[in-house]
């Protein structure tokens, strides 16, 4: 078997990409599609230079004040139960279940009551995001504070640690590959509650607000251009979590070897 | 067996403090009402006050399950206000998002697996794929369904479903179809077995209890994806369909209901097959757990 070089590994995925576009765009010639059902790739390009002011808008609305604040408010506040819980056996035993029950539920359904409770603006975005995060974090932080071998465990009570120690220097660390794959999940999960929060009231901005409404009057080039923007966003902060995952787990052999 | 009891426990102080929260938020209402009528509350009356709200902030667990009684079993199966009927929807956009996602997992994990240029071409586009929130383009999917003649919302809420729910097959499957090891691997090759007798009998045997596996996940994936859809293709039928509903009519009893609906049908989903994923194993000679 052949190894792939990186030129290979960029290489493919990227022609691939290249080659959808340019069949798109013939095809929308080709076929003369109406550009109310689908826009060409560089008719999408033109309406997203030419409304830049507008995306970057939308994009502060729902991406950094929605989602992100709701993602910290989401693991922060996971990251603290999951410590407390850890602390005490009988609610591990009962947390677990309960909250890997509620990771699997479409949490997404509270978005109209958080937005009945906290207004059109983005406090409400923030909760439904931070309440969608909160579960799989808790999950996986738990999950990861409970890898530890038994064996390191012990040695660390033979070295006298501290329930902090430990944390600090043993678990805390074994615990951080299963962090981030749950931020993973989390960012994922985080633009889908702040969009989808839209949907039940916004102010006059947002990308959820946009799409509904460039959609309603047909534009669906502006609805496309949405679209990047929100799927660069998504891999962007995947890649972000990533690239910061490499350089904290390089320890981790999934991290190891390539 | 050991936890029944925490479990239990830890559901009944979240009951106790969502009764707490109820009467907390509910109470600005309450002394509202009781300002203008130019009345005093007593707390007795307060807490029963909370309880009975038609359009309360929070409305306590009791309300709920009156709510969800009414709309199940009192109202007919065939009535719009029915959560069963409402349910038989959703259910039925799972059940097809979950079928197309099962299959496309497993189709591309297959491309992945037996070719090189397969896998450095469909594995970065299937992860890039879900970190792309699907309610932006839940719009676009409708629009184009409905130009290439499909008729109803169901393709396309299935769709959404399928987006969603092929992933876990996906990833899970290519693990599964490269666990073979290249001892087992090289005895086909000395039998003078061909890359499609490799495929059947060796790579697709092994792959299967990680497909079992992946199934739980990818249902739990498909019915978030059928609730999401149905929040976002401005559906008029579904459980999301109902929360849609509920909040543009300021019906807060209406959005609660179908949103325990929702989470009860996700815990049958899931529970059924997880059931099915033991008995499978169980089939196929594994202990049963």
């Amino acid at each position: 078997m052949k190894t792939d070089s990186t030129f290979e590994k960029l290489a493919w995925p990227v022609g691939f990409g290249l080659l959808v576009l340019v069949l798109w765009e013939i095809g929308v010639r080709v076929f003369g599609i109406s550009p109310a059902i689908l826009p060409a790739p560089s008719a999408i390009l033109a309406a997203m230079a030419g409304s830049l002011p507008i995306l970057w808008e939308d994009w502060v609305q729902t991406v950094v004040k929605g989602a992100l604040n709701g993602l910290w408010m989401g693991s922060l506040a996971a990251l603290v139960v999951a410590l407390v819980i850890d602390r005490f056996d009988f609610l591990k035993r009962g947390l677990m279940p309960v909250a890997n029950f509620f990771a699997a539920l479409p949490i997404v359904g509270l978005a109209p009551i958080m937005v009945m409770w906290f207004g059109f603006d983005w406090q409400s975005k923030a909760a439904v995001v931070a309440v969608m995060v909160f579960f799989p974090m808790l999950v996986n932080i738990l999950g990861g504070l409970a890898a530890v071998d038994p064996m390191q465990r012990d040695l660390m009570r033979t070295y006298g640690a501290s329930h902090v120690q430990t944390l600090r220097k043993l678990r805390g660390p074994a615990a951080l590959p299963f962090v981030f794959n749950g931020l993973k999940i989390a960012t994922s999960l985080a633009l889908i509650g702040a969009i989808v929060a839209e949907y039940f009231g916004s102010p006059i901005r947002g990308m959820g607000f946009r799409i509904t409404t460039e959609m309603g009057r047909l534009a669906t080039d502006m609805v496309w251009a949405e679209i990047v923007v929100s799927a660069v966003t998504g891999t962007a902060l995947y890649g972000l979590v990533a690239g910061i995952e490499k350089r904290v787990t390089f320890w981790h052999p999934s991290q190891r070897g390539s | 067996m050991n936890k029944i009891v925490p479990v239990l426990t830890v559901l009944a102080v979240l009951i106790v403090i969502w009764y707490a929260a109820a009467v907390k938020m509910n109470s600005t209402w309450t002394f509202d009402q009781a300002e203008r009528a130019g009345t005093e509350v007593s707390f007795s009356e307060l807490v029963t006050d909370t309880m009975s709200q038609t359009r309360p902030l929070l409305p306590a667990p009791h309300q709920i399950a009156t709510e969800l009684w009414k709309t199940t079993v009192e109202k007919k199966i065939t009535s719009k206000r029915s959560m069963i009927y409402q349910g038989s929807i959703t259910l039925k956009t799972t059940l097809l998002g979950f079928g197309f996602g099962i299959v496309i997992g497993i189709a591309l994990a297959t491309v992945i697996v037996l070719s090189r240029v397969g896998r450095l071409t469909l594995m970065p586009w299937a992860i890039i794929s879900q970190t792309i929130p699907i309610v932006a383009l839940a719009p676009i999917i409708v629009v184009l369904s409905n130009a290439a003649g499909t008729g109803t919302l169901m393709v396309p809420k299935a769709i959404i479903a399928a987006y969603l729910s092929f992933y876990p097959v996906l990833v899970s499957m290519v693990k599964g179809l490269s666990s073979p090891d290249q001892m087992q691997l090289d005895l086909l090759k000395t039998y003078g077995a061909s890359q499609r007798d490799v495929f059947w009998k060796l790579r697709l045997p092994s792959s299967m209890p990680y497909f079992f596996a992946s199934l739980k996940v990818s249902v739990a994936a498909a019915f978030v994806g059928a609730v999401v859809a149905e929040l976002s293709t401005s559906a008029i039928a579904g459980l999301g369909a109902r929360m849609l509903i509920g909040s543009q009519f300021g019906e807060p009893m209406i959005m609660w209901a179908a949103l325990f609906a929702a989470a009860i049908l996700a815990a049958i989903l899931i529970f059924l097959v997880g059931g099915f994923e033991k008995l499978a194993r169980y089939m196929m000679g594994g202990r049963a757990v």
